[in-house]
């Protein structure tokens, strides 16, 4: 596969060159916007990969630029980045349609390895992206979803959990495969159906939760 | 003290309950097994030796207590004493026999025992005097047993003891032992005014009056003896009580005092940090000894608010990352305290041994119990290999969690990282919000 190409958008100017040059080598930084609007513009003039996005962005905030961008050119992958890990936002920027989240402390190895797995349209999940779905889709089914809404989407298996379960105790896939006895591919798809509900669940639940964790 | 290996075992032990002869004999000397024990562990241990099924050897047992007219209670008893428990050498009796306090409450005892069944022998006890007689015996043999065996063998006994001390009206001097008192001073006068009406002729009442008189000899020549036994078996049961104090205490100490001094001398080329240490160890201790706070609790009112807590600490002591995940979350109650309290000190061991550049730390609250999982990548360690003195994981993890009904794992081998599992359940009353 070839190296990804990424584009960085963050405000940070030194978060900036820090990550190019700690990816340098690993994937294909074509090109940094450091707002939304310069975000927007550049990343429908280059159409890289995947775009490395801030959660916390000036004007707006990062799902604005994912809103924007999916509209116009749906194959662009977004992998959201913060500092903050405020469930919210998080949560805002992955119903918005990027693909994973992961926290600003990461490791060089561990984020090239995440834009890539983006790039190759899996879903990423940090360890408290995986324990914010856990704690949003805890107890039964909502009970107030419309009828003509699917079920399944507001609830995940108990395989789905279990495997949420690991990546928050800090597994990686490959960990988790051989925890579970089963292939790597399988863990992606779990992951990705996890994503899909995240995405698509009408859950009740999702938003009063966030709510509640902004008041906490 | 629970030592892993045995925890271990326990934890994986699996018995057919019933078969005859279900497996063969380990081939090794005979030892009790007190941990699949109905009263010390003899039968499970002849069993294991023999290769028989528990349940039969205990049947066997029972069945020649009753035809033996009730020896087979002492034969128990003796084997309880000078059978070593499994993973010794030292059986009771060879403890006991130093303890010169012991003995005498031992000979006390079986004395007092002698005593009434002469009397009870002299006024016709029929067959229950032929059976009361060996267990003159079984009394000092448990006597001693009580004063010098392990844990484990305290335990059962006073498992075994307590009906008979709530028959006593030792547990709890209620209304109701008021009562009881009280119908027995009516029976009694009631007794001996039907003896007088019913014997007119005094004479037959005289073998009676000598009986009297002796036991008032008897009484007032040993009375003090048995009095100072009395007040001997109130005194060891203060004792027990301010030695499970100390065991809490040595786990606290362990927990905080000797974390920090062991950090202490591993930056000692750096005073600043060194007295920060200091400083932060003589708050947590003073407010834990003058102001009966536990340093644990002055902040934690939920299981996050826990989880941060360590987290924080964790990072700032160690400077090592800890990665937190809270799913859910409910108000704290005394078992999910000591939950947190063993969470805190697995996640301490990683930070201090595992040499892994971060520790990762999840609880998830369900409704029906809190589970905590730590988990480092680290070096890992061989549990059958954990030196008796180092007893973080063995009394800080595991006791706590035991002893509140809840349970602990460890999966780990040398460098394949650690995972320490722990799980509580949830009472009733923790109600909060998930």
């Amino acid at each position: 596969m070839s190296t990804p190409r990424v584009v960085l958008v963050d405000d940070h100017g030194l978060f900036r060159s820090g990550v190019r040059a700690e990816l340098g080598r690993q994937v294909e930084v074509v090109g940094e916007a450091d707002d939304v609007q310069p975000a927007i513009d550049l990343i429908g003039e280059l159409l890289p990969d995947v775009v490395l996005l801030d959660v916390h962005l000036p004007g707006g905030g990062g799902q604005a630029v994912v809103q924007a961008v999916k509209a116009s050119h749906p194959e662009v992958r977004f992998l959201a980045l913060s500092a903050s890990d405020a469930p919210e936002d998080v949560i805002a920027v992955i119903r918005a349609g990027a693909r994973g989240y992961v926290t600003k402390t990461i490791s060089t190895a561990e984020l090239a390895d995440a834009v890539r797995r983006v790039a190759a349209g899996d879903a990423v999940f940090s360890h408290r992206l995986a324990g914010f779905v856990l704690d949003a889709f805890a107890g039964g089914p909502a009970a107030d979803v419309k009828p003509a809404f699917d079920p399944e989407l507001d609830q995940l298996t108990s395989r789905e959990r279990e495997v949420l379960r690991l990546i928050a105790q800090g597994y990686t896939y490959k960990e988790i495969a051989r925890e579970l006895f089963i292939s790597v591919k399988t863990v992606e798809s779990h992951v990705s159906s996890v994503l899909r509900k995240l995405q698509l669940s009408t859950r009740h639940q999702l938003t009063r939760w966030a709510a509640e964790r902004r008041l906490a | 003290m629970e030592h892993p290996e045995r925890w271990h075992r326990d934890q994986f032990r699996q018995h057919g309950p019933f078969g005859l002869r279900h497996r063969h004999g380990h081939g090794g000397p005979l030892r009790r097994e007190p941990a699949d024990r109905l009263g010390g562990g003899v039968a499970a241990g002849i069993a294991a030796w023999r290769g028989f099924s528990p349940t039969a050897v205990r049947i066997v047992f029972v069945l020649a207590t009753l035809v033996s007219a009730g020896w087979g209670l002492p034969l128990y008893v003796l084997a309880w004493l000078f059978i070593p428990a499994v993973g010794t050498d030292a059986n009771i009796f060879s403890k006991a026999r130093n303890d010169t306090g012991g003995i005498r409450l031992a000979v006390g005892l079986a004395s007092l025992l002698i005593f009434v069944l002469l009397i009870a022998g002299a006024l016709n006890g029929g067959w229950f005097i032929s059976w009361a007689w060996p267990q003159v015996f079984s009394v000092a043999g448990l006597a001693l047993i009580w004063r010098n065996g392990a844990p484990e063998d305290q335990g059962t006994l006073r498992h075994l003891l307590e009906p008979l001390g709530a028959a006593t009206g030792d547990v709890k001097p209620s209304r109701r032992s008021a009562w009881r008192l009280v119908i027995a001073a009516v029976l009694l006068a009631a007794g001996l005014g039907w003896l007088f009406s019913a014997h007119a002729s005094l004479a037959l009442l005289r073998p009676l009056g000598g009986v009297l008189l002796v036991i008032a000899a008897i009484v007032l020549a040993l009375g003090p003896w048995w009095l100072r036994i009395a007040r001997d078996l109130a005194l060891e049961r203060q004792a027990k009580a301010r030695a499970e104090e100390r065991v809490d205490i040595a786990a606290r100490v362990h927990d905080s005092v000797l974390q920090t001094l062991a950090l202490i001398q591993r930056r000692a080329d750096d005073p600043q940090k060194v007295i920060q240490l200091a400083r932060l160890q003589e708050r947590e201790l003073r407010s834990w000894l003058f102001e009966g706070r536990s340093p644990d609790d002055a902040e934690e009112l939920t299981v996050a608010d826990g989880v941060r807590q360590i987290q924080q600490d964790i990072e700032s002591r160690y400077g090592v990352p800890v990665e937190a995940v809270t799913v859910g979350d409910c108000d704290l109650d005394d078992n999910l305290a000591a939950l947190l309290a063993a969470a805190r000190e697995a996640t301490v061991n990683a930070a201090k041994w595992s040499g892994a550049s971060v520790i990762s730390l999840f609880a998830e609250v369900e409704p029906a119990e809190v589970s905590i999982v730590v988990r480092d990548r680290g070096k890992g360690f061989d549990l059958e290999s954990v030196p008796e003195d180092r007893k973080g994981l063995a009394e800080s993890v595991y006791g706590r969690m035991t002893r509140r009904g809840g349970t602990a794992t460890v999966t780990t081998a040398p460098g394949e990282g650690t995972k320490v599992t722990l799980k509580m359940p949830r009472s009733s009353l923790s109600a909060g919000r998930t």
